[in-house]
């Protein structure tokens, strides 16, 4: 591991030859033999009682093998407050409602099934905004809770919360003062490989499940509680997790359309999948949550930050999954993005009958960096200050410890923002190129990057299995969803243990072969399964060298004795007996020698042979091989309500820095160059990591410009993407220059620090700070659109 | 109610018994069982889907089957180097890290393959406008202009 020479280094993914050849695999190709499909009767109203389901039309469409209802199969609770149901019952609380599905021969006689389905409602008021839903008297979307007890309000009751220092007195300390209220829309994942699953029973009521999840292990757990529910306590669920064609966070947690393919199984005796085509992952997959941020900050004379105060209101919809607690993260740059020491952090999480939502990428930090990053650089111009060494001014450092309790180890924020300043040329650049309408903006970012603990393991495990012809087989939990983990695992293994890349085969995800994994999400892929792939790989290699003291010898006696059958054959001039002892055996690139022996084939023993050597010993008592390790990180669960914990083992620091130009009359934003610099700790392969980058930026353009799923009254209005707009190839023609910044973080797998989600964090604010460096107009509503640019403008002529 | 559809599906006669209404993105997945073109929209946004129908780039979940009728259709499955092997476009996404999770990979190599059969050294500016129809949501389309441009040129391409 001292001198990795695969490690860092240019590499393609292991993946990608099947994967520009079609070959590769997704829910969507997969078949099992007797597979039935399953289609889902949706809510027609956003909020209402349901007075009758008639099934009997549904049920008489040839081809139909089952119609289920909440009314005629077990009650299955969903999500970490139990608040949803897989089918509902009584009454629905938006329009995606699950009430009635269909098992058939073919997806097309489901889904016409499935529009058979008559359900009779009786129509209720509903609440579709924050202020609708915190309104006194406001209709409640639960009028009770998962245990039966009655209601008050509509808010999830989850609590996260910071105060630390003295709010007050850095209130008086400030020479100024900034405020402002800052919005996030909804948002969709957008995995170009839509949403399914498919469900399968065994005689003895053990269910696999092929799911499309980042979580195979916490679905497993949520699958065998389901499994109580049918009367099958104590069976089991097998997790196998497909290709996926993206996750984005869609895969964190189970969803009812799961559940369903799990209960028509289970009717049917029947696989069963359910896949959704584009237009159902639209209206009836959760997107990320809209919110509304309120910030106040300020700064004394000479531009130190002085104090910090926000409150954060997320529109939850009607029902409750892990993107609720989105505010958990909002934490960690409302506490510690910069160096700020009174601060005072709340939110609320408001049920509405708007579709529910859930995780994606960056997972509440690219909302509240939005809202931080702004202010800053209203503050700055307040303070008369440039708006980078506003930051510097504030940076954080390596070694400190935040309000929250994080422990910064290695920070390369400041470095970041000079490197992202100095390429835009910013001090010649910035605020000088107002007359032909081009602005700079810049922003900064903090993001977990060693773990992110939100259970009570943040851990995982791995096996490393060689077999007899020099394969490493590894049997890792998380799940490759495009980002190339398995690249950099099979890097980090071949550096470790001394093979080759391409002797490292990743076996499909599996909870029942894979160690328990908490899932891939919170930018901890890589960091998580790299540092536990390095300890199994370490022991592995120990016990190997130790048994090379018994095979190298007689190995080595075969080879020469049969090189020496050769005419001109020379003895090597190396005394490779005397050196057959511990510590003088040497594994790399798949080959086993002696440190120091000249490289001649019979002093070098392949990894396959030494294998099949101790395997098939010839004195008997061989032995094959397989190592676990499992790497926990040194991380805390935080105190939620308190916000204090240091809940990653390292943190990731980063800027990006935008020229725009913004045409007056259309009110167009139009970017110009890009330049985003990261702190990733240390590449472990330059092109999966840019990939990650690139990806991220495309992802926070889209946030910052283009995305926003609308709805009316509940009812998403623009369900595909002709009206909802993703960045193509051509909003993305501009030149990007991506700087690495290496700090060599002590706890990271080879120095790596996570890489996920960084890259979409800081790229909104960037862009609405040269907006208004180019035309002096502040949006404080994503997306920034012309129109919303244009009013502001217009606005502004009006001053 | 089936009808016989003849084309030439990557380089072979074929005879592949269809639905009248029936789109070619199903015919060449359900009963030809070429995998290799994806449903990302089903609307034609997204360009998952696209094959060649003589050497144009089209959106197979638009295109009824029976329009393919004496037409020679490529997929990514019909794409091949000299030996067999991958095609040098192929080759260029897997060095370039053209690929993520790769969905959208197949219409976006067929996408390429189009425009290098019309152009063989296309402009970053071109090849950005022929990918236009394609969506990623993965790699921010860096890495898939670089492979193209890589593959733009070379002998054999695409």
């Amino acid at each position: 591991m001292s001198n990795p020479h695969f490690v860092g280094v240019e590499t393609a993914r292991p993946d990608a030859a099947d994967k520009v050849s079609g070959r590769t695999q997704y829910i969507h190709d997969l078949a099992v033999p007797g597979m039935l499909w399953g289609a889902i009767r949706f809510s027609d109203h956003a909020h209402a009682r349901i007075k009758h389901v008639d099934t009997s039309a549904a049920e008489k469409l040839p081809g139909v093998e089952a119609v289920i209802t909440g009314y005629n199969t077990p009650e299955v609770r969903i999500g970490f407050v139990r608040d949803n149901f897989a089918l509902k019952r009584d009454k629905v609380r938006q329009f995606r409602d699950e009430i009635a599905a269909v098992a058939a021969r073919d997806p097309e006689t489901a889904r016409a099934a499935a529009a058979l389905v008559r359900v009779e409602y009786e129509p209720l008021p509903g609440v579709f905004s924050l202020q609708e839903a915190l309104a006194p008297g406001a209709v409640l979307v639960h009028e009770t809770d998962a245990k039966g007890r009655p209601r008050k309000d509509n808010l999830v009751p989850v609590r996260f919360a910071h105060h630390s220092g003295d709010l007050e007195a850095g209130k008086r300390a400030s020479k100024h003062i900034v405020e402002g209220e800052y919005r996030v829309p909804l948002i969709q994942q957008s995995c170009m490989g839509t949403a399914g699953c498919i469900a399968s029973f065994d005689t003895r009521g053990n269910l696999t499940l092929i799911a499309k999840t980042q979580i195979p292990f916490l679905a497993q757990k949520d699958f065998n509680r389901a499994l109580g529910a049918l009367g099958l306590e104590g069976r089991n669920t097998r997790v196998v997790v497909p290709a996926l064609g993206g996750g984005f966070g869609t895969g964190l947690d189970t969803h009812a359309y799961e559940y369903i393919a799990m209960l028509l199984a289970w009717r049917t005796g029947r696989p069963v999948k359910i896949l959704y085509n584009r237009e159902e992952e639209f209206a009836y997959l959760s997107p990320r949550q809209s919110a509304t941020a309120r910030i106040r900050q300020g700064c004394d004379a000479n531009g130190k930050l002085t104090f910090r105060e926000i409150e954060v209101t997320q529109d939850n919809g009607a029902y409750t999954s892990w993107g609720a607690t989105f505010p958990s993260v909002m934490l960690v740059p409302a506490t510690s993005l910069y160096r700020v020491q009174n601060i005072s952090f709340e939110s609320k999480i408001v049920y509405t009958n708007n579709t529910y939502c859930q995780a994606m990428r960056g997972y509440g930090n690219p909302e509240i960096t939005w809202p931080i990053e702004s202010s800053m650089d209203e503050l700055a111009e307040l303070a008369g200050l440039d708006p980078v060494e506003m930051r510097l001014l504030n940076s954080n450092q390596p070694g400190e410890t935040t309000p929250m309790g994080l422990k910064i180890t290695t920070c390369g924020l400041q470095e970041c923002l000079e490197r992202t300043a100095a390429g835009l040329n910013w001090k010649e650049n910035r605020g000088k190129r107002r007359n032909v309408k081009r602005g700079f903006g810049l922003a900064g970012l903090i993001n977990v990057a060693g773990g992110g603990k939100i259970y009570r393991s943040d851990g995982s495990g791995i096996i490393l299995k060689p077999d007899d012809y020099g394969n490493v087989n590894v049997s890792y939990g998380g799940v490759e969803m495009g980002q190339g983990l398995h690249s950099v695992l099979a890097l980090t293994i071949a550096d470790t243990l001394g093979v080759r890349p391409e002797q490292v085969i990743v076996n499909q995800t599996d909870t029942s072969t894979c160690p328990w994994d908490v899932g891939t999400h919170a930018s901890r892929g890589a960091f998580m399964a790299c540092n536990a792939a390095v300890m199994a790989a370490r022991k592995l290699k120990a016990r190997l060298l130790e048994w090379a003291e018994e095979i190298f010898p007689v190995e080595v006696e075969e080879a020469l004795a049969k090189a020496r059958k050769h005419p001109g054959f020379k003895e090597p001039d190396f005394d490779w007996r005397g050196n057959c002892r511990p510590g003088c055996f040497e594994l790399s690139d798949g080959i086993l020698t002696i440190k120091g022996a000249p490289a001649v084939p019979e002093l070098q023993v392949d990894f396959a042979r030494l294998l099949r050597a101790i395997h098939f010993r010839r004195q008997g008592g061989g032995t094959t091989f397989a190592e676990e390790a499992f790497y926990e990180p040194p991380t805390e669960l935080p105190d939620w309500e308190k916000g204090i914990g240091n809940m990653s083992a390292t943190y990731a620091f980063g800027a990006q820095g935008v020229e725009v130009e913004v045409d007056e009359d259309t009110g167009e934003v139009k970017i110009l160059r890009l330049v985003a610099a990261h702190d990733v700790g240390r590449v472990l392969n330059p092109q999966t990591l840019k990939g990650q980058i690139y990806g991220g930026l495309a992802q926070g353009i889209g946030y910052a410009l283009y995305e926003e799923v609308l709805t009316d009254k509940g009812r998403i209005l623009n369900p595909g993407f002709t009206d909802y707009k993703l960045p193509t190839a051509v909003e993305m023609g501009f030149p990007i220059d991506v700087q690495l910044v290496q700090t060599n973080d002590p706890e990271g797998p080879f120095g790596a620090k996570g890489v996920g989600e960084p890259g979409l964090v800081p790229t909104a604010p960037a862009i609405a700070n040269a907006v208004y460096d180019a035309v002096g107009v502040r949006i404080r509503e994503l997306p920034i659109t012309p129109e919303k640019v244009l009013k502001a403008l217009q606005e502004k002529r009006r001053r | 109610m089936k009808t016989t559809l003849h084309l030439k599906l990557n380089g072979r006669d074929a005879a592949l018994e269809v639905a009248p209404h029936a789109r070619l993105l199903d015919v060449l997945r359900d009963v030809a069982g070429l995998t290799g073109a994806k449903e990302g929209c089903g609307e034609g946004e997204c360009g998952a889907c696209t094959v060649l129908v003589d050497g144009r780039a089209v959106n197979s979940c638009l295109f009824p089957a029976l329009e393919a009728e004496g037409r020679s259709v490529v997929t990514i499955e019909g794409l091949a180097g000299a030996q067999g092997g991958l095609s040098s476009l192929q080759q260029a996404f897997v060095q370039e890290g053209g690929a993520q999770c790769g969905f959208c990979t197949p219409g976006m190599v067929m996408s390429a393959a189009a425009l290098l059969s019309a152009n063989r050294d296309p402009s970053d500016d071109e090849i950005r406008d022929a990918l236009v129809g394609n969506l990623c949501r993965c790699t921010g389309y860096a890495q898939i202009v670089a492979s193209i441009r890589a593959a733009a040129g070379k002998a054999g391409a695409p």
